[in-house]
């Protein structure tokens, strides 16, 4: 394992290339990671500034702290009314939208305009559809008889109103990639599958379902990820509230940093979503892969 | 594009045999796709509406879906009340930024990933994919003091500089890369050529679509960036499109009217490059999910 000169020179050669994306990397994503492990061991001033050695007490703090409970049931509703209803509805679109159709490719830049569009004209869009007076959303469920609740008002509700502003501005991601999917499956094997008699619900749990399920599977790690990290939707719609029902994980750290300026304990939360995050793509790796068929 | 065409063809000759049932399977088929899209496309064509609407005509029950007085009136009191030209421009700037530093340093690494021999390759390699393992939220709070502490606060740099890497770009652009032939490569090195003119000359020509794509999600995603803005910019000038209209909101009294006309100017650019970049954007999501 000694290192010849040319080793050395086409080592030399290659940092030469990757430089300007490496030192990008280790300034903005592994230093300041290693910080915020640092950081969350400490007191800090107002400014930042460190103070005083404080061991796991910010982690103590946060495991013992009722706040901490309801942002983890906040962050885990949100992730659980999000991520599922999300990749069901995109593959019932994406079903819909795998017609070979005159004109189809119309529908499908409609469906997946989402894609394009910010967290933050999204959610100004469904703050008004919310809205209890102006809003359409009650007045439609008024005409069929329901008599809307107050979407940000009621904490329970909150959440939910949240979950479904997410699920529309991942709706076109959703699509585009399930469309991807269902486009990769040969004519052959609904061929063979029809000639052996089956149809409909079927063939949809039986053979597409199983098809696609790489792309499935895709997004239920890309969309979890997503989720745990969104801040905008609930900084515009809820801000974190009513009474903490939306103070997800993400939303948590920003209030603790930029607005109580307790950098120490909002690393030690920073830390506890770096970890969920890690952990829970390890567990989907693990467990859920194994009902992906690949080809 | 051959196995969709014959895919294609042979639906065809399966549609011959049963020409008759198709015709209403296909209106009932286009009824549906119609009403469909139409509610996913709601919320923003009510957006549109709206943003033709006085705040009078807003107000009135049962909530309207059509202008009954259409007016532009809106689009210029947003004008007279921020300065949404100044955030497009920001917007731009930046985004432009940070999609020119993501090609250079993309192109460079991606390059050094798949023609170069060098040891330790493996394990840089390695350290970019470990980067899309790291939310940036979890270092957030590092990342503003370092910008603080840089004085980059309410500045271009401060906005752009930490997004122009991204370990996803260099991974498609590796993939890329990898298709060209080697045998270019040995006759590039016969003919003298230096490793960087092959670059230059050969390798970025030929990677054009996948360097279309890193441009594309790139800017979409720089544009459309919310919370990183709003924590380094506190300067009105400053202030990217997604900030500025969202500021609309925590006004005193809230006009929906002019917020609804901020978010259709703050959202025409991005579906614009939508309709024009379909594909390439597609190329990009469509990227991770094919083997997992």
């Amino acid at each position: 394992m000694r290192w010849s000169a040319r080793d050395v020179r086409s080592l030399a050669v290659g940092l030469a290339y990757l430089a300007p994306a490496l030192v990008i990397f280790v300034v903005f994503v592994f230093v300041p990671l290693g910080k915020t492990f640092y950081l969350s061991f400490y007191n800090t001033r107002s400014t930042g500034a460190i103070t005083t050695f404080n061991g796991i007490d910010h982690y103590i703090d946060l495991l013992t702290s009722e706040t901490f409970r309801s942002t983890l049931l906040a962050t885990g509703l949100f992730a659980l009314y999000t991520v599922p209803v999300g990749i069901a509805l995109g593959l019932i679109l994406a079903v819909l939208l795998n017609q070979r159709l005159r004109g189809i490719s119309v529908f499908r830049t409609m469906m997946a305009s989402t894609i394009a569009i910010s967290a933050a004209v999204g959610s100004l869009i469904w703050l008004l559809l919310f809205n209890p007076s102006l809003g359409l959303l009650n007045y439609v469920l008024s005409l069929v008889g329901v008599h809307g609740p107050d979407w940000l008002i009621q904490p329970t509700i909150a959440i939910i109103a949240v979950s479904i502003t997410t699920i529309w501005l991942t709706l076109g991601t959703n699509i585009i990639v399930l469309l991807a999917g269902l486009q990769g499956i040969p004519e052959e094997i609904y061929e063979a599958a029809r000639l052996d008699g089956a149809r409909g619900a079927r063939m949809f749990t039986r053979i597409t379902v199983p098809m696609v399920s790489p792309s499935l599977f895709f997004l239920l790690v890309v969309d979890t990820v997503a989720v745990l990290q969104s801040f905008t939707q609930i900084h515009l719609l809820t801000r974190g509230g009513p009474v903490d029902a939306t103070r997800t994980l993400v939303y948590s750290i920003y209030l603790d940093a930029f607005q109580n300026f307790q950098f120490g304990f909002a690393s030690a939360e920073s830390v506890v979503l770096f970890l969920l995050i890690m952990a829970l793509t390890i567990i989907q790796f693990r467990f859920v892969e194994r009902l992906v068929h690949y080809q | 594009m051959s196995a969709s065409g014959a895919a294609i063809a042979r639906t065809d000759s399966v549609a011959a045999q049963r020409r008759r049932p198709l015709p209403i399977r296909k209106v009932g088929s286009y009824v549906l796709l119609t009403i469909v899209s139409i509610l996913v496309a709601f919320p923003l064509l009510l957006a549109l509406s709206y943003s033709f609407m006085s705040e009078f005509d807003i107000a009135t029950f049962p909530p309207p879906v059509i202008p009954a007085h259409p007016s532009l009136d809106n689009y210029g009191k947003v004008l007279a009340t921020i300065p949404i030209g100044r955030y497009l421009l920001n917007s731009f700037i930046v985004s432009t930024a940070v999609v020119i530093g993501q090609l250079i340093t993309a192109s460079l690494a991606a390059y050094a990933f798949s023609f170069l021999i060098f040891r330790g390759r493996q394990v840089l390699f390695f350290l970019f994919l470990a980067t899309l393992m790291i939310p940036w939220e979890a270092t957030i709070i590092p990342n503003y003091m370092t910008i603080r502490s840089l004085g980059w606060l309410d500045t271009y740099q401060g906005l752009a500089v930490p997004f122009m890497a991204t370990a996803f770009g260099t991974f498609l652009l590796r993939q890329a890369f990898m298709q060209i032939p080697r045998e270019l490569w040995d006759a590039a090195r016969i003919d003298g050529s230096t490793t960087f003119r092959f670059l230059r000359e050969i390798v970025i020509p030929l990677s054009r679509p996948a360097l279309g794509t890193i441009a594309i999600y790139g800017f979409l995603s720089t544009y459309n960036q919310y919370f990183w803005p709003l924590l380094i910019t506190n300067e009105t000038l400053m202030r990217t499109t997604q900030v500025g209209i969202a500021q609309l909101r925590f006004e005193e009294s809230l006009r929906w009217g002019l917020v609804m006309a901020g978010v259709i100017m703050v959202a025409v650019p991005t579906l614009a490059l939508l309709v024009l970049g379909q594909r390439q954007l597609i190329r990009g999501l469509t990227a991770g999910a094919v083997k997992g």
